[in-house]
């Protein structure tokens, strides 16, 4: 029997971030920046098929980059999760933040224990939380009612504000953002920010066909999950 | 919550999964407790519980020109009483598709619930909905899957109506206990009153008839499946208890207002008028 070498957790624990941080470097950004009735999704995807965000459930949305293979197994295992938990109790008991709790530990569990750990990094998103949309207090207001959960391939979990930026490069794209935000933003101004500071970044113009832009929208009936394609889109860029 | 964190890598889909985007199969997996046991001996119910079964009664659907009209009466029964006045049997399946429940009520609403999670589920996983052909097996096979329910009594026989996404043609799907699926031509009926609400339908129907036209067909059909028999309900004037109506077309699934619905009833119930 081979014998195993003694590797101090520290090394370990370095190895494994290093790896996975690689892995998730190889692909393109994402950003996701709020808005005054929820939040939009922006990246370069040229394809229109393989998609990096989705629909969890009424109110909650999923995005992510990293490997293909492992974020659409989380992502279907998410619906999974919200689909049986509606079914059983009510559609409003189904919220992001045991969601985003699941994927966590299901992230740091693999991150210590598995051959190799996810080289993935997520995004939760939910409006108008608790019935809140009615009488939201404004994007400005810690009480609004979006949450944006973000969790690292090591399942550590950040509670976000404003905009966020997951996958390799994110610095420039988070300086440039920095510098566009506004707290007024409607739907269409976040999606400009969005993509003007990806295409700032990318240093060139990106054409709504190399764009996946989705997101979730509060004044939208039950399903607030949307996505912006083709002509819709290129009108959004062009206003 | 009943699924604890360190079970989601079970939770995962395993790659060539036969039913990769079912929920009811999720469901069985996830939380097998939530699934209908059947019942180890075939005697069927007991005669008292057997009384006190809510059944639901009459539904229907007729085609139109340009879509479906899905339509229920809201009377159920338990034995020989009356026991609910405003029951309603027609569900919104997804966008674009409706359900509509007769037979023994629980496990149908039931039904109902189930198969409109399993069509927003296939959508969510997959990216794109089922074609309403899809869907109609589908409901098969959760009706093949009550079979055991079905043979202690529990019989539930849904109708499925709507049109298909993407190339927006309305259709109509009938089943029997068994799970056996029918297309219909232009229209179907099914419940105890569905004898004399299908002998109207079939008088009235006409595939090339404006929406709100084959509206008043249905309600007249329900109106003559209401005086036929004893568990079909008429419209509640003085509680202003109207029949749930559906239309589906290619802008997907409505419900008629209250009021809208009234006005088509004024119509059925002003020729009988004496």
């Amino acid at each position: 029997m081979a014998a195993n070498f003694y590797v101090a957790p520290e090394q370990l624990m370095k190895d494994r971030a290093e790896y996975a941080r690689k892995g998730i470097a190889r692909g393109r950004a994402l950003v996701a920046v709020a808005f005054d009735h929820g939040v939009i999704f922006a990246g370069e995807n040229p394809s229109a098929s393989l998609h990096k965000t989705s629909e969890i459930y009424d109110r909650i949305a999923f995005a992510a980059v990293g490997r293909y293979n492992e974020f659409e197994a989380l992502r279907v295992a998410g619906i999974r999760l919200a689909d049986v938990k509606g079914y059983q109790y009510a559609r409003e008991d189904v919220t992001a933040k045991p969601l985003a709790n699941a994927y966590s530990q299901a992230l740091g569990a693999s991150f210590m224990g598995d051959s190799k750990p996810f080289e993935v990094e997520l995004l939760i998103a939910q409006v108008g939380a608790n019935g809140a949309a009615a009488d939201d207090p404004g994007p400005s207001s810690p009480d609004r009612s979006l949450e944006l959960f973000h969790i690292l391939y090591d399942g550590s979990i950040v509670d976000e504000r404003r905009f966020v930026v997951i996958g390799g490069e994110t610095e420039p794209l988070r300086e440039e953002l920095e510098r566009r935000y506004r707290e007024d933003l409607d739907r269409d101004g976040a999606v400009e920010i969005a993509v003007g500071a990806l295409s700032t970044v990318a240093g060139r113009s990106l054409a709504p066909e190399v764009l996946e832009v989705s997101g979730l929208d509060d004044r939208r009936e039950r399903r607030r999950f949307f996505r912006l394609r083709g002509e819709e889109l290129a009108q959004v860029l062009e206003a | 919550m009943r699924i604890p964190p360190d079970a989601l890598p079970s939770a995962l889909p395993t790659p060539f999964d036969l039913q990769p985007a079912s929920f009811a199969h999720v469901l069985g997996q996830l939380a097998p407790d939530a699934l209908p046991v059947a019942l180890g001996s075939a005697q069927g119910l007991p005669e008292s519980l057997r009384h006190q079964l809510v059944d639901g009664t009459t539904v229907l659907a007729l085609i139109a020109r340009d879509g479906v009209v899905v339509a229920g009466d809201r009377r159920a029964t338990a034995g020989n009483q009356i026991s609910r006045g405003d029951m309603r049997k027609v569900f919104p399946a997804d966008d674009t598709s409706a359900v509509a429940i007769s037979g023994v009520a629980g496990p149908a609403m039931e039904l109902a619930k189930v198969f409109a999670t399993e069509l927003e589920h296939y959508e969510k996983v997959e990216g794109e909905p089922l074609s309403l052909e899809g869907k109609s097996n589908k409901l098969a096979g959760l009706l093949r899957a009550h079979l055991p329910m079905a043979m202690q009594g529990l019989v539930v026989v849904p109708l499925f109506a709507g049109v298909d996404p993407r190339t927006h043609e309305p259709r109509i799907f009938e089943y029997d206990p068994v799970g056996g699926r029918y297309v219909a031509t232009a229209q179907a009926a099914t419940g105890s009153g569905s004898l004399a609400a299908r002998a109207t339908l079939k008088r009235l129907v006409d595939a090339d008839a404006a929406l709100d036209d084959a509206v008043g067909t249905a309600l007249e059909a329900l109106a003559d499946a209401a005086e036929e028999d004893s568990a079909t309900g008429g419209p509640d004037l003085i509680r202003r208890i109207f029949p749930i109506v559906a239309v589906i077309d290619a802008d997907g699934y409505r419900e008629l207002p209250n009021d809208e619905v009234a006005g088509h009833v004024e119509a059925v119930l002003a020729h009988r008028r004496r």
